[in-house]
């Protein structure tokens, strides 16, 4: 392929990404409450009204305050396992890596429903923290995973030479392990943080008609029409993902923890 | 007890199985103390697995492992008091210089100045002055493996133990640092293990060499000895080159080669005639001469090639069924050429006759 | 042997307990309670009763289902289609670019991949829209007499659907990709393939088996989707994951959600399994 045929196959992905934030990006701009294009007068107020108004302002708090204990939840979960398994390859440690990767890999409807069916089976359906755990289970994939590319990258012998200098298995996990693979660590908490502000069915399913979370908002004001703070909530959510992502670009291995397999590691 | 009486090390019957497979199978040595000695051996022969046996790394499946007579046969590896150098090195890659030559007095508690005090003393008795501040990654190879010793002496251990430390550098620095690092130890003292494939490496360094195939010790001895004396084929083979002839007794003094009889001045003890033997001739002991000169232990064949390095000339002969390598010195080349008839002669002094 | 053996046997039982009790109470829980519910009989005005009961199964023969499953896996795999042809040629070139160009992709991919739902369902539905949408655009260049709503509709379903699992597909085939080895297009080149003939000749053959595994992986992510159908697709174009929602949460029919959503896990389970076959088997071929 040549090299004008290769960036107009890229330049065309790219507008085909990028529009719909880009319309959404113009209508939370728009002075007028009216969707309408070309827009009329460029505003902030959409914005101020996010921050101010109690009924968005409440499902921003529980959809951060979520992401971040979910994410603590996923990653408390994923290193110990993680850890184990790569220290050891046990079985019973492999068994327990299927387990976690497998709700991630499966329709999230299934797990919904199975939340769902657990809460109300134990009396304690509706509650917030339903939320925090179901996410923190769905989303351990993705800690659990980076976690263990992270070990995978150690050289083994790190581990040896710290137990000749007199380390025991503590001493040499908390002074070479964890801080070899803390960039993995942070890296799984994002994605884990990223995606739970984001997932709509679990939290929907568990506990949507008591805990609003953003999106569960968003799709509630919805049916009500559209509302230009809505564009403004989305463009909020990009610019997370984008700054979330763009700083384990920047300072992580990206390519790396998406798979990209380099030649120096082996 | 007084442990100056004692050895630095010594392991009786040690072995290592996996499974059916004997990784390491019933070693015996006594390592002195202050003294360097190498585990020379081709890649699969068990050299690694027994100097991890030593670190405690690995556990064996028998015998027993001592230190200056200390029974540490089930000590792990974070309680025996050693300093290694690894292949890959290790080096942390999260960590200074300094602090990862400092690593193993942080996790012993002691003070930050102490660390860097000690750090700076093993810079300068590594000739690495002043890169305390530096990052890993900004050193060159041969900087790195400095830190490395330099980190594996900081707790002024037992035992030096260095698997293969040298195999990443090139051969012009490998060598080079070979000699430094006999030089550093003869000057720390420390009994030292080097495991190595790399035959002038062992030849080097060590006051002593273990040569080890298949998991056994072939043998124990000084490098000369192992050089001059190998105990069997395989040594004779691996240390260095040799012409491997093979034949059977006649007498006490004589063995038949490809029909001729040579004389050889040391055969086995109690061979009887008609043994099967390996006669192991050293390339440098063997005499050529132009032209077909009959005579005591002289073959003759024809010149299959002449390899002139510059630093030394190699001449290839085919006598019979069997080629004869000869080293000689660039003054000493005669005056042959390829496709020429010539004599070699095996001086009865350098026939090492050797069991099969 | 022994004290190393047991101290270290020790750590490991403490240090995986609290995984094991948080994966066992709050994973296998769940599935293990839904499971037990999908053969719960229903009670109007209430949730359900513990019985043992194949109804709720039964009704997967039922044309509400079946209606419902036959669009959900044509749409499944149109979009799979769509999003592995479009992806691939692009990964291709990605994973050949330089790495900080290649970082940035990921960045924007992984960004896009994140956002939820509901998002990019409202995204499109103002693209698509009368009003403000991108026929607007095209009436302002002169290309269109008057703007035209597209959204909710069929296409605009797709296009929800493809937005949703083009990077997922990108990043799906980026691992695999990037470990093909470029000396393979180069001996080709060298052979005097062009560059298009050595992409059609020995990429798209050497890398069968991880667009077999993509385009199964893209499937059993389209039965996920469940906001998309509802805001761009009209009724008719609704989806197992709708249903199975509707049922739980609307016709609190708990006991046939979960019978579904078993149904669902098992499809999902067996699609995602004879990925990992075909991967180890393609090993082996290249192994020997």
């Amino acid at each position: 392929m040549t090299r004008t045929v290769r960036n107009l196959y890229f330049a065309a992905v790219a507008v085909f990404l990028a529009s719909p934030i880009v319309v959404v990006l113009g209508v939370s701009l728009n002075a007028k409450k009216r969707l309408f294009f070309p827009p009329d007068g460029v505003s902030l107020r959409w914005y101020a009204d996010m921050l101010t108004d109690a009924a968005w302002r409440g499902p921003i708090e529980n959809s951060l305050i979520i992401a971040t204990v979910a994410g603590l939840v996923a990653t408390s979960i994923a290193l110990p396992l993680a850890y184990v398994l790569w220290r050891h390859r046990l079985l019973y440690a492999k068994i327990l890596y299927g387990l976690g990767i497998a709700p991630f890999m499966l329709p999230p409807v299934i797990t919904a429903v199975g939340f769902m069916v657990f809460w109300a089976a134990l009396g304690h359906y509706g509650q917030f923290e339903n939320v925090v755990i179901a996410h923190g289970i769905f989303l351990v994939t993705l800690p659990l995973m980076t976690i263990s590319l992270g070990l995978e990258a150690l050289d083994r012998e790190m581990l040896e030479a710290a137990r000749t200098m007199g380390a025991d298995e503590k001493t040499t996990f908390l002074t070479v392990v964890l801080p070899l693979v803390r960039p993995y660590i942070i890296s799984g908490y994002a994605f884990t943080f990223v995606l739970s502000m984001n997932e709509y069915i679990i939290a929907y399913m568990v506990a949507g008609f008591t805990v609003e979370t953003l999106p569960i908002k968003i799709f509630n004001a919805l049916r009500y029409g559209y509302s230009p703070v809505m564009a403004a909530v989305a463009v909020m959510f990009v610019m997370i993902a984008i700054l979330v992502f763009g700083l384990i670009g920047r300072f992580g291995n990206l390519p790396r923890l998406l798979g990209r397999w380099e030649p120096m590691d082996r | 007890m007084n442990a100056d009486s004692h050895d630095a090390l010594t392991l009786q019957g040690v072995s290592r199985h996996f499974g059916d497979v004997a990784a390491v199978s019933e070693v015996d040595l006594t390592v002195p103390r202050g003294k360097l000695v190498c585990f020379l051996g081709p890649s699969g022969c068990g050299k690694t697995t027994l100097l991890r046996l030593i670190a405690g790394l690995d556990m064996p499946t028998g015998g027993r492992i001592e230190f200056a007579g200390r029974d540490v046969t089930a000590l792990p590896a974070h309680k025996r008091n050693l300093g290694m150098v690894f292949q890959s090195l290790a080096l942390f890659p999260h960590l200074s210089v300094a602090e990862n030559i400092a690593y193993s007095l942080r996790i012993r508690g002691q003070d930050k100045a102490a660390q860097r005090q000690r750090a700076e003393e093993l810079l300068d008795l590594v000739r690495l002055p002043g890169v305390g501040d530096r990052h890993v990654s900004q050193l060159s190879g041969g900087q790195r493996q400095r830190v490395a010793i330099a980190r594996a002496l900081a707790l002024e251990p037992e035992l030096f133990l260095l698997d293969e430390p040298l195999s990443a550098l090139d051969a012009k620095l490998r060598e080079e640092m070979q000699v430094e690092l006999k030089l550093l130890q003869q000057r720390v003292g420390v009994t030292t293990i080097l495991v190595t494939h790399d035959q002038r490496e062992a030849m080097t360094m060590a006051d002593m060499v273990v040569v080890m195939r298949d998991g056994e010790v072939q043998q124990i001895g000084t490098p000369l000895e192992v050089y001059r004396d190998p105990a069997n084929a395989f040594v004779a083979e691996f240390i260095g080159t040799s012409n491997l002839l093979q034949g059977e007794v006649v007498d006490d003094t004589s063995v038949r080669v490809d029909g001729h009889v040579l004389q050889a001045a040391r055969l086995p003890a109690g061979a009887a005639a008609g043994t099967a033997v390996t006669v192991s001739v050293r390339p440098e002991d063997v005499h050529l001469y132009a032209g077909d000169e009959d005579g005591p232990n002289r073959l003759s064949g024809t010149v299959a090639f002449v390899r002139d390095v510059g630093q030394s000339v190699e001449l290839y002969v085919d006598c019979g069924g069997t080629r004869i390598t000869s080293h000689v010195q660039p003054r000493d080349k005669p005056d042959v050429h390829q496709g020429q008839t010539v004599t070699v002669e095996l001086p009865p002094e350098a026939c090492v006759v050797l069991k099969r | 042997m022994s004290t190393t053996a047991t101290e270290g046997t020790t750590a490991r039982k403490w240090l995986l307990s609290y995984p094991t009790l948080m994966l066992g109470v709050f994973f296998v829980g769940p599935f293990g309670i839904m499971l037990a519910v999908s053969f719960f009989q229903r009670v109007e005005s209430a949730f359900y009763k513990p019985a043992f009961v194949f109804s709720n199964y039964a009704r997967l023969f039922s044309s509400l289902f079946l209606d419902n499953l036959a669009f959900s896996l044509y749409l499944g795999m149109l979009v799979a289609v769509i999003s592995v042809s479009v992806a691939f040629p692009f990964t291709y070139l990605l994973s050949r670019m330089r790495m900080r160009t290649q970082t940035i992709w990921l960045v924007f991919l992984l960004s896009v991949l994140s956002l939820s739902e509901v998002i990019i369902a409202f995204s499109w539905s103002i693209l698509l829209s009368r009003t403000a949408g991108v026929s607007n655009l095209l009436v302002w260049l002169g290309l269109m007499d008057h703007p035209v709503g597209l959204a909710p509709g069929f296409t605009a379903e797709v296009l929800g659907y493809c937005y949703l699992t083009l990077p997922y597909t990108v990043l799906m085939l980026y691992p695999s990709m990037s470990r093909l080895d470029p000396e393979l297009t180069e001996a080709a080149r060298t052979l005097g393939a062009s560059p298009q003939r050595a992409f059609f000749n020995v990429v798209i053959p050497a890398m069968r088996q991880p667009i077999v595994a993509s385009l199964i992986l893209v499937f059993v992510f389209t039965l996920g989707v469940y906001l998309i159908p509802q805001i761009l697709g009209n009724p008719e174009h609704w989806t197992l994951s709708v249903l199975i929602t509707d049922q739980a949460v609307y016709q609190s029919n708990v006991p046939f959600a979960a019978a579904l959503a078993v149904f669902l896990l098992l499809t999902s389970l067996a699609l995602i399994l004879l990925t990992f076959v075909l991967g180890a088997r393609e090993r082996i071929h290249t192994a020997s």
